[in-house]
């Protein structure tokens, strides 16, 4: 009877067929015409033509696609003249570097709020969240003006001498853009691995404990292994808008520190590039659809569980 | 606890279980290093000279200062207006964002079947993509194929943010939602209610707070959004603070783009205290969960 009764009630039967559906409706046309067209018109202008005035030609039909901006966009990566290389590649030293040193220290943190932070935890969660409601330009300005040459990391350098001479931070460092990223997406690497160390079983724990397992031996075989779906979805978190990221480089470092982002960003501002942007635009999507599927597939399942 | 193995501390020569004094360090020295920057970024447009960098004592000139230089923030009409377009696109967003992505989540929520398996695929998909992408995406939309239809500018701008945040109270109702036992409409229901008015007076009203607290969301993330605004900007005069502050960053700024920063700064964190208040009033005297972990929820 009860499970009679539970069937009935999440079928809606009480409730009209088409109720549900038009509830869903309106946002679902949204996305459609704002989402899944746009995706549509950046194919149809990578495939596309540009006119006289070198004005991009966007082609709807795919029968008179044309594929040859497209191709000198994959030339620029892999062709004689690799232009795009470069920043390809740091792009791809950078982002997974700084998703691991946001890993390694964001599980620390974590943990201890998870774990010790005892009566300060809603003040430390607090504190943690904080970073959220200030704006990532904000954050990464702050450090536009602490980086700069007479700039007070420099004084602290110089006055622990670490540094004698006067270091230019902003002329284009890998440093300097790596610690950038690490700063701006920590705390998304942070909560969802709080979130997980938090729910771990402290019982589980203490029976480590009783049965003479040392500390390490019980992060590495029963914290770890309950925290790896976090991990990962931490990773992805990251690490997909880091692959888009223009804005750190802009403004903390140079063109010798071009990503992925930047490629896509000038192709955008020059005028005459609108193929060109169309088609960066779909090769960072492709790039980034396994590790987007990953994501949707394991917060599908973390949503399955909780229902 | 149970008492520590004996055979353990001694071989270590030190209790293996103790309190970390590493790990306090770290998680400390981490929020300090995450937020002290911005407080030092907001002291300088309180700076007397013009660096960002360099303190040279305080004034409140890049605030209020010379109305005839036109370098405060108060006497510079660009960035008053870039001010109120701020508020603009973010208010209509939240307008837009909200009602859709709440209805879907009641919607799908309820609705079984394949089509809405689909939908909720589109919307997770509008979430994890990159905003650059999806930026890109709408520029040359608005560029190209609804180039008669929807000009770069406010409307675009609130377009772009919209179906930039549509996911979000999506995902908090929706969290929201899971947690709501379906009894409450039965019991409506059984009392003599009929379908809409079970919705109205029983369905919506436990979802206050999820709603509340997503257009709190929604409302701070327009304002602090630069990267979907920018490319949908038109004419000078269309650009909100953050796209002035981005363009401003990248050329030596001046003290008053502290200034402005800080401001957008305040808004943000007003709309967050301002949330948080609302949410507890809203859900005084309600079992519902705690505030710490719908603090932490709010962001996930």
């Amino acid at each position: 009877m009860r499970a009679l009764r539970a069937e009935t009630r999440r079928s809606g039967v009480w409730y009209p067929r088409w109720l549900w559906p038009s509830f869903a409706s309106p946002a679902t046309l949204w996305l459609i015409v704002f989402f899944a067209l746009p995706f549509y018109v950046v194919v149809s202008v990578a495939f596309g033509t540009t006119d006289f005035f070198r004005n991009p030609l966007p082609v709807y039909q795919p029968w008179y696609w044309s594929f040859s901006s497209f191709t000198s966009v994959v030339g620029r990566f892999a062709g004689a003249q690799p232009f795009y290389r470069p920043a390809f590649l740091r792009t791809l030293i950078f982002v997974p570097a700084a998703s691991f040193i946001c890993l390694v220290i964001g599980f620390g943190i974590a943990y201890y709020a998870a774990r010790w932070a005892g009566k300060t935890k809603g003040l430390f969660l607090m504190l943690l969240v904080a970073p959220f409601w200030i704006s990532y330009l904000m954050r990464i300005y702050a450090w536009q003006g602490l980086l700069q040459q007479a700039g007070w990391i420099n004084k602290v350098l110089d006055f622990l001498h670490i540094t004698n001479t006067s270091v230019n931070w902003l002329e284009g460092r890998p440093v300097t853009v790596i610690v950038g990223l690490v700063y701006g997406y920590m705390p998304y690497m942070i909560l969802p691995l709080y979130a997980q160390l938090d729910r771990i079983d402290p019982n589980l724990l203490e029976a480590g404990r009783d049965l003479g397992a040392s500390p390490a031996r019980i992060f590495f075989r029963v914290t770890l292994p309950l925290s790896r779906q976090a991990i990962l979805a931490g990773l992805v978190i990251v690490g997909l808008p880091m692959f888009g990221d223009y804005f750190t480089n802009d403004l903390l470092g140079t063109a010798k520190t071009a990503m992925f982002g930047n490629l896509i960003d000038n192709a955008v501002q020059n005028p005459g590039e609108g193929p060109q942007a169309g088609s960066l635009v779909l090769l960072l999507t492709a790039l980034l659809l396994v590790p987007m599927a990953y994501y949707m597939r394991s917060s599908r399942r973390l949503g399955e569980q909780s229902s | 606890m149970s008492a520590i193995p004996a055979t353990v501390a001694r071989r270590r020569g030190r209790d293996p279980w103790r309190r970390p004094r590493f790990l306090p360090l770290l998680a400390w020295a981490y929020v300090a290093w995450s937020i002290v920057p911005v407080l030092i970024a907001v002291l300088f447009s309180f700076n007397a000279g013009r660096s960002t960098s360099v303190w040279q004592g305080f004034s409140l000139r890049w605030w209020f200062g010379d109305p005839s230089a036109g370098e405060s923030l108060w006497y510079n009409p660009e960035l008053r207006t870039a001010i109120a377009q701020t508020l603009r696109i973010a208010g209509l967003t939240v307008l837009i964002a909200v009602p859709l992505g709440v209805l879907f989540a009641i919607g799908i929520d309820r609705w079984r079947g394949r089509p809405p398996a689909a939908a909720n695929f589109v919307m997770l998909l509008a979430f994890v993509v990159p905003e650059i992408i999806l930026g890109v995406a709408l520029f040359l939309t608005f560029s190209f194929l609804l180039r008669s239809v929807v000009h770069l500018g406010t409307t675009a701008q609130v377009i772009g943010l919209a179906t930039l945040q549509i996911p979000y109270p999506f995902i908090v109702v929706r969290a929201r939602l899971l947690t709501i036992n379906s009894d409450y409409e039965e019991a409506a229901m059984d009392l003599g209610g009929s379908p809409v008015q079970a919705i109205r007076r029983v369905l919506f009203p436990l979802l206050v707070p999820a709603v509340f607290a997503s257009a709190v969301l929604v409302f701070a993330n327009s304002i602090d959004d630069f990267v979907v605004v920018r490319y949908l900007s038109g004419s000078a005069p269309t650009e909100p603070l953050s796209v002035k502050i981005y363009n401003a960053a990248r050329s030596g700024p001046p003290p008053s783009i502290n200034a402005a920063a800080s401001i957008m700064l305040s808004v943000s964190l007003l709309a967050a205290l301002l949330g948080w208040t609302a949410f507890r009033w809203v859900s005084r005297g309600r079992r519902i969960r705690s505030a710490r972990s719908a603090l932490v929820d709010l962001r996930v």
